[in-house]
């Protein structure tokens, strides 16, 4: 049981990591209607420029640690979006009326650029950092000597996890953009007549898709202490899973399906082989996809002609 | 990779705007790389992170940005209100389609020629064969991406079913190479039916990543299963190929002593390259018969629009299926031919990058057209095996070319994919036919 408990901490973490990557994929498909392919390699990038960022805060000398991660935090976000917006700008603007595979194969040739990009600046060797908040709290200590151990870090992690999600929903519910946003979702040329700059609401998606990733890959830095510059293949096929099952479209589905291969993955660890988990998370796509295209909490396509 | 020029509002732009443009290009620029191209980070000895700047790349890259804005924005102005099409003169126009007609004959011809030219030179046609391995994937993948419009990201999983059932088959039971090929072709084409009977229902972009999830499946359990495939170590040890049956070595069976000529090496390489030929000569071949058939029109129709497919009675799973089928079984063959020329294969052998490559070959070359995956591939693995040095930028140029194409000219370089069957008649439809809620 002890064991359970903490295999369910770690998975609700890892889970909370996936599920702000899978906000990104699941806002650009419901409004574009595309998979953004790039969109692990953006976080990726989001890791590295955390990583950059909290190397040379280090070396000015600077100690304080909630500080220090602020600023890693936003310059980490800023860049990170602006990435997000450059991306959408070159590589999926001008396809927005082309054949139907255009923005797939845009997107994937945007992903070999960017993971081809940080390789060539900055090595492929994978970049280590010390610990960074260290400590934590002992749960529950059994009989047999098992500790549950909640560490300051995952706490971080899940914490900044729901604050960002509770700005997030604010964001599509009650403002301007939101409506806007939900607007160019469900007809965009009729948005556009309303007076709804389509243009300006799909490269808010993707500055704000982008801004979350840069803040999972944050998180990851500072969880497992290292980047390196092909951790956005698997995490982002991990975190388009997610989207998946919880219904790519809808925004709690995306946290939702994070949660749930988060946990997935760590028990299937946990309990049958560390070296099938990655096979069981693609699985579960595949099942996903076959016998429940919806997801959880999906909406069902309707195709139009 | 440019920053974007925001589009300007009169077409006829002055300096200063033109200016403005740049400077703002470069300015986000600027921002894009300053950490990225800025700082270099590097893990010390001890594990301690190091960084040092690289301030002079990063200017130079700024200033490239906003020389070239300024260069895109001009050409755009010129060319704008000619249009591409008008661009090109019509004598070039007639000099390339003549070229276009006695290209592929020539090129043909050469490549025939090939191990005759070069016959001393072992580099050059180890790099011949490894060319026209991807001619033969690029060729196996256009079927699906290029005829039938599904986008395979996992193609390396055939190539891998392939080369472990060859690898595998003539380490454990001693087949012969002849009896594998068909049947690696067989079992590779029976897991592309497998994979594709349940997915091939889906949309196009979640097939995109279904077959990229199993690609990704098949290589983790080859990977991990090691008492049948030797896990990362790989399979070593497999047999070179026989002329049917005679093996090509310095023995008394040899061919070349029954030939009654001495013994060289270079015959096995030469036997491989026409092997390989062979067997994309016949990809090829296949793909141009298919296409005449009522199955190939099905997967171009398909590609070009599914619902009007499904209306018009053709069952799309199992025309979708065979395309896959037909694709796999090709790769499987590639696959077979891949264990018996490196004579050891590995899970490394079948990353996701393989994948990647050969879906930019197709992609590059233009989908559907078979000389333009066949350039295309001579271009990218000739030309990068060329240029070592550079072999590290080879995807980043792969992926901003790729982006680049589906920017400009999505039909490929060299692209056609006009389907093979036209209406040579327009047919005109009256506005009121097709009006909303009527049509």
């Amino acid at each position: 049981m002890d064991y359970f408990a903490q295999q369910l901490i770690n998975g609700l973490v890892l889970g909370s990591i996936y599920g702000l990557i899978a906000i990104g994929y699941t806002m650009v498909y419901g409004i574009v209607g595309m998979i953004n392919f790039a969109h692990g390699d953006v976080f990726m990038i989001g890791g590295f420029i955390a990583l950059i960022t909290f190397l040379i805060l280090i070396s000015l000398g600077l100690t304080a640690i909630p500080l220090i991660l602020l600023v890693v935090l936003l310059v980490s976000m800023a860049i990170t979006a602006l990435y997000g917006w450059t991306i959408e700008r070159i590589a999926y603007r001008p396809l927005r009326h082309s054949f139907r595979l255009a923005p797939m194969l845009s997107a994937i040739g945007m992903s070999f650029v960017l993971t081809n990009y940080s390789q060539v600046a900055q090595g492929a060797r994978v970049k280590p950092i010390p610990p960074v908040i260290t400590g934590g709290y002992t749960l529950h200590e059994s009989a047999d000597g098992f500790v549950i151990q909640l560490s300051n870090i995952q706490i971080i992690v899940v914490i900044t996890t729901i604050v960002l999600l509770a700005i997030f929903t604010w964001l599509v519910s009650r403002t301007r953009l939101g409506r806007d946003m939900r607007a160019c979702e469900q007809d965009q040329t009729m948005a556009a007549l309303l007076g709804v700059d389509v243009d300006r609401t799909i490269s808010m998606t993707f500055v704000i898709g982008a801004a979350l990733a840069a803040v999972a890959g944050l998180m990851y830095l500072l969880y497992y202490g290292l980047v390196d510059f092909f951790m956005g293949f698997v995490a982002g096929i991990k975190a388009f899973t997610a989207a998946v099952l919880g219904g790519i479209g809808s925004l709690p589905g995306a946290m939702l399906g994070g949660l749930a291969i988060g946990l997935i993955e760590t028990f299937w660890s946990a309990y049958f082989s560390v070296e099938y988990k990655d096979v069981a998370a693609f699985s579960i796509l595949i099942v996903v996809l076959i016998f429940m295209p919806t997801g959880l909490l999906g909406r069902p396509e309707v195709e139009k002609v | 990779m440019k920053a974007p020029s925001t589009h300007p509002a009169k077409p006829a732009t002055s300096i200063p705007a033109l200016l403005k443009t740049a400077f703002v290009n470069a300015l986000i620029a600027l921002v894009l790389f300053s950490l990225m191209i800025g700082i270099r980070t590097e893990a010390g000895s001890s594990g301690q992170l190091t960084y040092w700047t690289r301030f002079g790349d990063l200017a130079s890259i700024v200033a490239a940005v906003f020389g070239g804005s300024i260069v895109i924005e001009l050409l755009r102005q010129w060319i704008g209100p000619t249009g591409a099409e008008n661009l090109v003169p019509p004598a070039v126009k007639s000099g390339v389609s003549f070229i276009g007609r006695y290209l592929a004959p020539a090129l043909l011809i050469f490549t025939l020629l090939v191990p005759v030219i070069f016959y001393n030179q072992r580099y050059i046609l180890d790099l011949a064969i490894l060319v026209l391995t991807y001619v033969m994937l690029g060729w196996g993948l256009n079927v699906v991406v290029g005829l039938a419009g599904l986008l395979d990201l996992g193609y390396v999983a055939f190539y891998a079913v392939g080369a472990y059932s060859y690898g595998l088959l003539a380490t454990n039971f001693g087949w012969s190479f002849w009896i594998c090929l068909p049947l690696a072709g067989i079992l590779a084409a029976f897991w592309g039916v497998l994979l594709g009977f349940p997915v091939l229902r889906l949309r196009g972009d979640y097939l995109a990543i279904v077959t990229l999830a199993f690609g990704e499946i098949i290589r983790l359990v080859i990977i991990n299963w090691q008492d049948l495939t030797g896990g990362p170590n790989g399979v070593s040890g497999i047999p070179r190929p026989s002329f049917f049956g005679i093996p090509l070595d310095n023995s008394d069976d040899g061919l070349a002593a029954k030939l009654g000529i001495e013994y060289s090496p270079t015959h096995r390489i030469i036997f491989l390259f026409y092997l390989i030929l062979a067997l994309a000569l016949l990809t090829n071949w296949a793909t141009i018969r298919l296409r005449r058939l009522p199955i190939g029109r099905a997967w171009e129709a398909l590609r070009e629009d599914e619902v009007a497919c499904r209306a018009l009675g053709i069952n799309t799973t199992t025309t979708k299926l065979t395309a896959f089928a037909t694709g796999a079984m090709f790769g499987g063959f590639a696959g077979a031919f891949f264990a018996t020329r490196q004579g050891f294969i590995s899970p490394e052998s079948f990353t996701f990058q393989e994948s990647a490559l050969v879906l930019a070959i197709v992609v590059l070359g233009g989908m559907g057209s078979q000389l333009g995956v066949a350039l295309s591939a001579l271009a990218m693995i000739g030309g990068f095996e060329l240029f070592r040095s550079l072999e590290t930028y080879r995807m980043l140029v792969f992926g901003m070319a790729m982006v680049l194409i589906m920017i400009w000219r999505p039909r490929g370089l060299i692209g056609h994919r006009a389907p093979t069957v036209y209406l040579t008649k327009a047919q005109a439809i009256s506005s009121d036919l097709v009006k909303e809620g009527h049509g």
